[in-house]
Formats: structure tokens, sequence, C-alpha cells
């Protein structure tokens, strides 16, 4: 375990143990240990090592009592949802037929919404902190938005629109999937200096009731419709400056 | 209204299909154990890695008409590892709004690891124990990001390019932090390392 300049060899003879060399390099490690005292001594204890946690350490398979609640809630979950979506478009266009599939989907949404819509400033600030952890934040980062509209093309049952905000003080960074009541959503993020700005879009409207801005655990949200979406906006910014941000995008 | 387009779902034959609910039992569900392995491992907390695993699961659901074949299995840690993270820094979060909270014991990260095993016999059986949970125990111990290295690596099977892919850094990061994590190891319980 000494630093004798056999740093990098040392992570050769990890990946060896892992599995992970090609033949050429497995055999220049296995030339260098040859005459290496120390490094021989590293590959018996990372050898040892692993054996120990392979054997010592415990993994811990689903229980039959999670199985079961699985079950159900992916059931739940499950679609019918995914094919009546083709059918959702009916009501936005008056004066269509309305097929059996949108009656169904229709009074669904009527009983989940309500039901989902009790905890959503919860949820999508729970969403917003959880998308700051590293690595979470984005699936398409891009100050173009025209890299960001197509990648949600195939990923999502609608198309969000995506706006740059550079001029006004609030320039895109990107965009991944997010899922909130119950259904996958786009999520947008915007800069305002060291803050971040979620921006949850989903095609329908919030559940009646809800309140158009507040903040929940120091994050402020606003909400809105626009163009039969939902639009939610989630950030650590004062309200002042959100208020901004909602404005400039909604007028944009 | 005429923003909203349909096109890509109400095409059957396209790339991305609708979700297929028999075919996501075959292709994730079979990973139920080591989602909630790895889970485990991430929040430390028994209850908690259930709730992230339902979560997980649901998410891997409403994301599956993206998932684009292959191995479902690193595809579908990515998304446990996300909503344990987020699961643990919504209760860090709580935590540090509520000081009720700090003392019932329940939002203790650690609390699982300082339950005392009911002990049936006198001190040997005891040390042995110990001895035994000595690794486990240094695992649990460890900094997340080295932690789930070591999980993913060890205890799942996974390959550094799956690793780096759940994990989202470089394979040459996966490679120096199984390092750091296992010279860690070690050193935490040297008696057993001893050449």
């Amino acid at each position: 375990m000494t630093d004798d300049g056999c740093d990098e060899i040392r992570l050769l003879i990890q990946a060896d143990m892992d599995g992970e060399l090609q033949p050429a390099e497995a055999a220049r490690v296995g030339a260098h240990l040859q005459h290496c005292p120390h490094c021989t001594e590293v590959q018996g204890q990372l050898l040892t090592l692993s054996d120990r946690v392979r054997r010592e350490v415990p993994s811990y398979p689903a229980s039959d009592a999670l199985r079961a609640k699985l079950a159900a809630s992916l059931a739940a979950a499950a679609p019918p949802p995914r094919r009546p979506a083709r059918h959702w478009r009916l009501p936005l266009v008056p004066g269509a037929a309305f097929g059996a599939g949108f009656a169904l989907a229709a009074s669904l949404a009527l009983v989940l919404l309500p039901l989902h819509g009790l905890g959503l400033p919860e949820e999508v600030v729970a969403s917003h902190i959880r998308a700051l952890q590293p690595g979470h934040l984005m699936d398409v980062p891009s100050t173009d938005q025209h890299t960001v509209k197509p990648w949600f093309d195939g990923r999502l049952p609608f198309a969000p629109p995506v706006k740059d905000l550079a001029d006004a003080g609030f320039p895109l960074a990107g965009g991944r999937l997010d899922y909130l009541a119950g259904r996958p959503v786009a999520a947008l993020v915007y800069r305002r200096a060291q803050h971040l700005i979620d921006l949850f879009v989903w095609v329908g409207d919030a559940p009646a009731g809800l309140a158009a801005s507040g903040s929940r655990d120091g994050y402020n949200f606003q909400q809105w419709q626009q163009d039969g979406m939902s639009f939610w906006a989630v950030s650590d910014l004062n309200g002042q400056d959100m208020a901004a941000f909602v404005e400039e995008w909604r007028k944009s | 209204m005429h923003t909203v387009k349909w096109r890509r779902l109400s095409n059957p034959g396209g790339a991305s299909r609708p979700p297929d609910a028999a075919t996501f039992e075959q292709v994730v569900l079979p990973h139920l154990d080591s989602a909630h392995n790895v889970a485990r491992w991430l929040v430390r907390d028994a209850s908690l890695a259930e709730d992230v695993v339902q979560d997980a699961m649901l998410r891997a659901l409403a994301y599956f008409s993206g998932f684009r074949g292959g191995d479902a299995r690193p595809w579908l840690m990515q998304i446990v590892r996300n909503v344990a993270y987020g699961a643990l820094a919504t209760r860090r979060q709580r935590a540090e709004t509520s000081f009720d909270e700090d003392f019932d014991g329940s939002g203790d990260e650690t609390a699982a690891l300082h339950v005392a095993d009911p002990a049936d016999d006198p001190e040997v059986a005891l040390t042995r124990r110990q001895d035994l949970k000595q690794l486990e125990h240094a695992l649990a111990a460890l900094p997340a990001e080295l932690r789930e290295c070591v999980v993913l690596r060890e205890l799942e099977g996974f390959s550094y390019k799956e690793i780096a892919q759940v994990t989202g850094v470089p394979v040459g990061t996966v490679m120096s932090r199984l390092w750091r994590a296992r010279r860690t190891l070690m050193s935490s319980c040297s008696k057993g390392f001893d050449a």
C-alpha cells in the first residue's frame, strides 16, 4: 500500500482481478508482478478482500411483501392509460367524436387527478430536489432550444414547448424526463446566476383548488395553465425573480 | 392545441412502441432482487429501501417506452440510484427543517447499524459475529460514491462500463473509486489482510 510509483499498475492489477483487462494488458500485469513483491502483496490483499466481501457481506433480496405490494401498484399503473393516449387529443378539438376509449380515459383522469392533486406541490418540490443530486439534473444538457425540443420526441406523448430566455436573464440549460402525479412529464432546466429553475410541463389541467404559487421546504413554486398544458416552475429563487421568470416565459 | 402531437404514440410500428406490461415483466421485473439490494445498500434503511424500489419500478414502467433494448439491469439501476439519492435528500431536508424528527430515530440513516443483535451467548459468539460483521459495517460506512461502486461490482457483478453507466461517471473514475473503496475497506479491517 505504499506509494512507490506502482499506482498505475495497481489500477491494472485491480482491473485484472475484476476481469476487465485484454490479454495483452493482463500479460503486462503478470510480468510486473513477477519482479515486484509489493504489488504481488497488493494483489493478494485485493483477492482476499474481494472474496471476503462476497462471502461476508449480506445481499438483500426483495421481500414477498414488497413483491405483492409492487404487483398491485404496477397493475394499477400499467396501461390502459397508454392505449387511449391517442384519444386524449379529442377534448382539445371541439366537435370531434368522442370514442368509448376516451370516455374511459376521461373518467379515469377525473378519479385520479384529485387524489394525486393533494400532494402535487410536495411532489413537484421533491422532484426538483431529487434533480439537484449530482448527475440527475439533465438528460439533455444544452442551451439550444432546437436541441432540447426534438430530444423529447418519442420520449413523451406530447411535444413540450421549449423556449430559451437567455435575453431575459434565464438561459436554458437543458431538459430531462421526469415522472409526476403518475405520468411522465417534461422538465426544462433554466439558470439564474447560481440558481436552477425546473419547469415541469405536462398535458392536461392541474387539479382544481391548488394555489397558483407557494413554497415548500424553502423552495418556491408557481403554476399555471396554457394551451392545454400544465406548467410548474420550482426553484430556490426568491418570489420576485420567480414571478419574473414566469412572466417572461408566458409572454415570450 | 396544435403543439400537442401524438404522432409517435399512434404509430405502433414506430421505433418507440408503447410500453407493454408483459414485456416489462419479462425484461425489468426479474431484476427486482438486484434493485432492492442496491437500494438497501444505498439508503441503509430497510423500509426506505422498499419505498425506493416501489417508486423506481413505477418510474421504470413509465420510462419503459424509452428503453432501447439491451440489458435492462444497468438501466433499471440508474433509476433506482436516482430515486434512492432523491429519497435521502428529501429526508435530510425534512430532518433539517424539523427538529422533532431529529430525535425520534426514524430519520437516522445509520440507525440500522446501531441496532444491537439479540445476544444469544457470551463473548465468544459476540466476538465472532463482530468479526464477520466488521466488513459489512466498513462497507456501510463508506461514502456513498465509493459504496455504490463496491456494491455494484462485488455484490451485483456489474462491469466497469455498467457501473459507469449507472453512476454517470467515466470508467476511469469508476476504477479509481473502486480502488479507494477497497483500500479503505482493507485498512478498516486490517486484520484479515496482513500478508
